[in-house]
């Protein structure tokens, strides 16, 4: 059934509080979400008081500082810190988001950060995304196709053709969408979840891709495709402004127009 | 799937395949939900209308053809309807394996054997048996 409780191990009590603002004229307190498989604890919420003008202006920056000047323990992931790789992804405020593109002014009082909601913690705000990963693989992200191709260029697409994919290719797999959404929590072992779903659109809207029916064949399912209710979370969150739940509702018209 | 289990996530990740079924469910539960919209409010209408009339009118409606074609209508696409939204809410909720198959069963039996008591119902004054 659904689990209405978190299990004991999960419970989260309240961590450290660290304030590194001396003399500050802007502080914000971070409480940031902590575990570490290592050392038998449940979870905790530490709290780190920081000098805004010691760090840059979004939410990332807030928790690099925090952990080369306060707490070097802190883990999370990052890498372009542009909004374009997918790593930073976390809870911030209660909404899933790319800490990077998150200003820090946009939350009113503290500001809490938790991992990914609902996906196995590897470690502090490092969510394990092996099955989601997985997942993505199942649906096989690549240009499929029967007919040879041409001997002297690449596969030719027309500009409105290429149009069909926007809104589509700007997708990052931060999965802020499918972490969000109460059918990816309650059955991602087999609901393929918003952003596998708009990735495999992605390829059936492709014009230059020859396998659209196979890819149909293969998301038919009660649970890969159809625990999507349309609740929407998804298209709300993401942070690249993208709609899942679209992509979702037009396989599903796809699956009626074939028939 | 074991948690200690050594198979790779592709493999968890592509089970034992689709099933290759569910679009002509989700369709039909779309257009049972379109039909039940006139039917509804056909029906509350109606009732509204016989609040307080003697039994011998209710009955008389009743018997009426196309009253009880509508009333088989509304019973039968109601209960379908209702049979396949709980089946959904089941499937959403209850994760364990037999469970899910007892209680999904157990709850489509029950809801269509009240449609055929109901639609019996209806057929038995309409033919004034
Ligand atoms: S619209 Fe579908 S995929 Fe998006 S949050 Fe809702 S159920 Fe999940
Ligand atoms: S659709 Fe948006 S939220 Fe989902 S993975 Fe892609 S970029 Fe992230
Ligand atoms: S660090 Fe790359 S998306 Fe935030």
């Amino acid at each position: 059934m659904v689990e209405f409780a978190l299990p004991a191990n999960s419970r989260i009590a309240v961590g450290k509080r660290v304030s590194h603002a001396k003399g500050a004229k802007r502080t914000k307190t971070f409480k940031i979400y902590r575990w570490n498989p290592e050392d038998g604890q449940t979870p905790r919420v530490d709290s780190y008081e920081i000098d805004l003008d010691k760090c840059g202006p979004m939410v990332l920056d807030a928790l690099i500082h925090i952990k080369n000047d306060i707490d070097s323990t802190l883990t999370f992931r990052r890498s372009c810190r542009e909004g374009i790789c997918g790593s930073c992804a976390m809870n911030i405020d209660g909404t899933n988001t790319l800490a990077c593109l998150k200003p820090i002014d946009d939350v009113a009082g503290d500001v809490k950060i938790y991992p990914l909601p609902h996906m196995k913690v590897v470690k502090d705000l490092v969510p394990d995304l092996n099955q989601i990963y997985a997942q993505y693989a199942a649906i096989k992200p690549w240009l499929q196709t029967q007919s040879a191709p041409p001997p002297d260029r690449e596969r030719l697409q027309s500009p409105e053709e290429r149009a069909r994919l926007d809104g589509l290719y700007e997708c990052i797999l931060c999965f802020c969408c499918s972490t969000s959404c109460p059918s990816y929590w309650w059955n991602g072992d087999r609901y393929l979840g918003p952003a596998v779903l708009l990735q495999a659109y992605r390829w059936i809207a492709d014009s230059r891709d020859e396998m659209a029916g196979e890819r149909l064949d293969d998301l038919e399912d009660p649970f890969r495709l159809y625990r999507c209710h349309t609740i929407m979370n998804c298209t709300k969150t993401c942070p690249k402004g993208l709609n899942p739940a679209k992509a979702i509702a037009e396989i599903k018209k796809l699956m009626i127009a074939r028939r | 799937m074991t948690d200690n289990s050594l198979r790779s996530s592709l493999s968890r990740a592509r089970g034992l395949g689709s099933a290759k079924t569910g679009a002509e469910q989700w369709w039909l539960h779309r257009v049972a939900a379109l039909a039940l919209i006139p039917l509804t409010l056909w029906f509350v209408f109606s009732v509204f209308h016989l609040l307080g009339a003697p039994l011998a009118v209710v009955q008389d409606w009743i018997a009426s053809p196309t009253v009880a074609a509508a009333l088989v209508l509304l019973v039968a696409v109601g209960f379908h309807h209702a049979a396949h939204g709980l089946q959904t809410v089941l499937e959403d909720y209850v994760h364990h394996e037999l469970t899910r198959l007892g209680t999904v069963l157990a709850v489509k039996f029950i809801l269509y054997a009240l449609a055929v008591a109901s639609i019996v119902a209806v057929l038995k004054i309409s033919f004034g048996g």
